[in-house]
C-alpha cells in the first residue's frame, strides 16, 4: 500500500458563495467518500481561507513572515485527504466521488526507512 | 532484416510485459532482456537460431533477473515494486495476450505527459533504441535519456499499475494510448523543422503499435477510436513514397505520382473503415473515434481520385466541416477553407480565415493557405507578398522550399 495526499484546490469563496442547495449535495459527495474509501483515509482536514494564512519563509538562519498563501494562484488549497492505495488507478476512481468543483492534485508519499 | 532484429521487433514488448509481470521491476526487466538480445548476438551466429527464440530470449533473461535479485538480497537494498493488482482484486479475467496490453497502459497512463507517454511507449512496448527515439523526437540523445528516466519513476513513484481497469476507463484508457500513437505518427509524417520531409520509420512504428495491440486484444480491437486510427494512418501513410521526389523536394497532394502509393495499405484502411462505418451509421464510443473517423473519410477520399481532378472536393469540404463542429481546431479550420475553396467557393473560404490570426499567427500555414487563396482570386501582388510572409516563418526546409517554387513561379 502507498500513502497518497490529495489536495484539494478550488476558486476561494466558492464554498461560501453556494447557495444550501448546492453545499449539501457537496457534503453528501464528501460522506460517499468517506464511505467508499473508509479506513483507508487516514487523515484529512478542511482548511480555512488563505486570508488566515501565515507564510514563513527561512533563509540564511533569518526568518521571514509575511501574510498569506506562499503562492499567488487563482485556486488555493482548501483541505486535504491522506489516503492509502494500492495504487494510482484506485486513489483516481476515489477521486470521481469527491465534489465536481475541486482541482485535485494526487501525490504519492515518500516512505523513510529510519532503521535502515 | 537478420533474425535477431526481426525478434527484437516482434517480441520486445511481450517479453518485457511478461517479465515486468513476474518481477514488478521496471529497471530490472528492461535491462535483463536487454542483456539477453546481447548475449544473443554473439552466441546465435556460433551456436545457430535455437528453434523457439522468444522462449530463449525469456529464459535468458530470468536468469538475469534471478542473478540480480540474488546480489541485491545480499546488499539488502530496497527497490520500490510496480503496483500489481492482487488476485483478490482482479478486476478483469487474466490470459497471456493480456500482458501487453498492460504493459502498453502503464506507459500511456494519463498521468505522464503526452510526451512522455509516447517516448516511453516506443522504448518500453517496441524497444525502440532511446537514441532512435530521439532522433525521432529531434533532441538529444541525454535529453530523451533523462525523459525516459523521469517517465519510469514516475510510473513507479506514482503507483501507476500494472493492471487492466474495468471496462467503463478502460475506453478513456485506450483513447489515450491512441492519442500517444498518433503523437507518435505525426512526429514522424510531419516534421516541424529540419531537413527530413518524413521520418517514415516512426510514422510506422506507431502504426505497428497499434496493430500489435488490437492484434493481441479482445477489446483493443474493438476498441473504435483505435479502429478509426489504425485506418487513418495507413491511409495517410500510404502516401509516403509520393511526397517525396528524386531529389528530396516535397510533393503536394495534387502533384503527387499516385502510381506510387501503397495499395495494400489503402485497401485494408478503407476495409477497417467499412468495419466501422458499415451498416449506416459508425459506432463511436467517444469524441476522439469520431474525429480520427473523419479524419480517414478524408483520407480515403483523397484515395479514392485515381487523379487528383477526380477529387470530390465538396463531400471533402463537408467532412471537414463536421470536423470542425467536432474539434473546433483552427488547422482543422485552415484545412477546411482550403477544401472550401478547392469545391470552387473561394469567397466561403475566405470568410473561414477570418479569426485565425489569433491562434495561428505564429504558423507558416495561415499565410501560405491565404496566399493560395489570394492567387486564385487573381490578387497576384497581394498573393507575392502572403507567400514571402510565409516563407519567412517556415521552419521545415522542404516545405519552404515548395514555397518558394509558388514565388517563382508567381514571379
Amino acid at each position: 500500500m502507498t500513502k497518497y495526499l490529495v489536495l484539494l484546490a478550488g476558486r476561494e469563496g466558492e464554498w461560501e458563495a453556494a447557495t444550501d442547495e448546492q453545499r449539501a449535495g457537496w457534503h453528501r459527495d464528501h460522506l460517499d467518500f468517506g464511505r467508499v474509501v473508509g479506513d483507508d483515509i487516514l487523515g484529512g482536514e478542511a482548511l480555512a481561507g488563505t486570508d488566515t494564512a501565515t507564510t514563513v519563509r527561512r533563509r540564511s538562519g533569518k526568518t521571514e513572515l509575511t501574510d498569506g498563501p506562499y503562492a499567488e494562484t487563482a485556486e488555493q488549497i482548501g483541505g486535504f485527504y491522506l489516503v492509502q492505495a494500492p495504487d494510482l488507478d484506485q486513489v483516481l476512481a476515489w477521486c470521481e466521488l469527491l465534489p465536481e468543483i475541486y482541482t485535485l492534485e494526487v501525490r504519492p508519499c515518500i516512505e523513510v526507512d529510519l532503521s535502515a | 532484416m537478420t533474425t535477431l532484429e526481426q525478434v527484437w521487433r516482434d517480441e520486445w514488448g511481450r517479453l518485457l510485459a511478461l517479465l515486468v509481470r513476474r518481477t514488478r521491476r521496471l529497471d530490472l526487466a528492461e535491462d535483463a532482456l536487454a542483456e539477453a538480445f546481447e548475449t544473443a548476438a554473439r552466441r546465435w551466429p556460433q551456436d545457430g537460431i535455437p528453434d523457439n527464440p522468444a522462449a530463449w530470449l525469456l529464459t535468458a533473461a530470468r536468469r538475469r533477473v534471478l542473478d540480480r535479485l540474488r546480489a541485491e538480497a545480499v546488499a539488502a537494498r530496497k527497490q520500490p515494486l510496480l503496483a500489481m493488482e492482487e488476485d483478490s482484486r482482479m478486476r478483469h479475467r487474466t490470459t497471456p495476450d493480456d500482458d501487453l496490453l498492460r504493459l502498453v497502459l502503464l506507459a500511456a497512463h494519463p498521468s505522464l505527459s503526452p510526451e512522455s507517454g509516447a517516448a516511453l511507449t516506443l522504448r518500453l512496448v517496441l524497444g525502440v533504441q532511446t537514441a532512435d527515439i530521439a532522433r525521432l523526437f529531434l533532441v538529444g540523445e541525454a535529453t530523451m535519456a533523462a525523459r525516459l528516466t523521469r517517465a519510469r519513476k514516475k510510473v513507479v513513484a506514482a503507483g501507476v499499475p500494472l493492471a487492466i481497469p474495468g471496462d467503463d476507463v478502460l475506453a478513456d484508457r485506450l483513447d489515450t494510448v491512441a492519442k500517444v500513437a498518433y503523437l507518435a505518427f505525426t512526429a514522424g509524417y510531419a516534421p516541424g523543422s529540419g531537413p527530413d520531409v518524413v521520418r517514415a520509420e516512426l510514422a510506422g512504428e506507431a502504426i505497428r503499435l497499434v496493430g500489435l495491440l488490437r492484434s493481441n486484444n479482445p477489446a483493443a480491437q474493438a476498441n473504435p477510436s483505435l479502429i478509426a486510427l489504425e485506418a487513418l494512418m495507413l491511409l495517410q501513410h500510404s502516401r509516403r513514397d509520393a511526397r517525396v521526389d528524386g531529389s528530396g523536394r516535397i510533393v503536394l497532394l495534387p502533384d503527387q505520382d499516385r502510381t506510387r502509393w501503397h495499395r495494400a495499405e489503402i485497401d485494408e484502411g478503407m476495409a477497417l473503415l467499412q468495419s466501422l462505418t458499415g451498416g449506416g451509421a459508425a459506432r463511436l464510443s467517444s469524441a476522439l473515434a469520431a474525429d480520427y473517423l473523419l479524419q480517414a473519410l478524408i483520407a480515403a477520399e483523397h484515395a479514392r481520385a485515381a487523379r487528383a481532378q477526380d477529387t470530390d472536393w465538396v463531400v471533402i469540404s463537408d467532412f471537414y466541416r463536421q470536423l470542425d463542429d467536432l474539434t473546433g481546431s483552427p488547422v482543422v479550420r485552415l484545412n477546411r477553407a482550403v477544401a472550401v475553396a478547392e469545391a470552387g467557393d473561394v469567397p466561403a473560404a475566405f470568410a473561414l480565415l477570418d479569426g485565425l490570426e489569433d491562434s495561428l499567427g505564429r504558423t507558416h500555414r495561415l499565410p501560405a493557405v491565404r496566399a493560395e487563396l489570394l492567387r486564385r482570386a487573381g490578387r497576384d501582388e497581394e498573393a507575392l507578398a502572403s507567400y514571402r510572409l510565409a516563407v519567412g516563418m517556415c521552419g521545415s526546409d522542404a516545405e519552404r522550399a515548395a514555397l518558394q517554387r509558388r514565388i517563382d513561379d508567381l514571379g
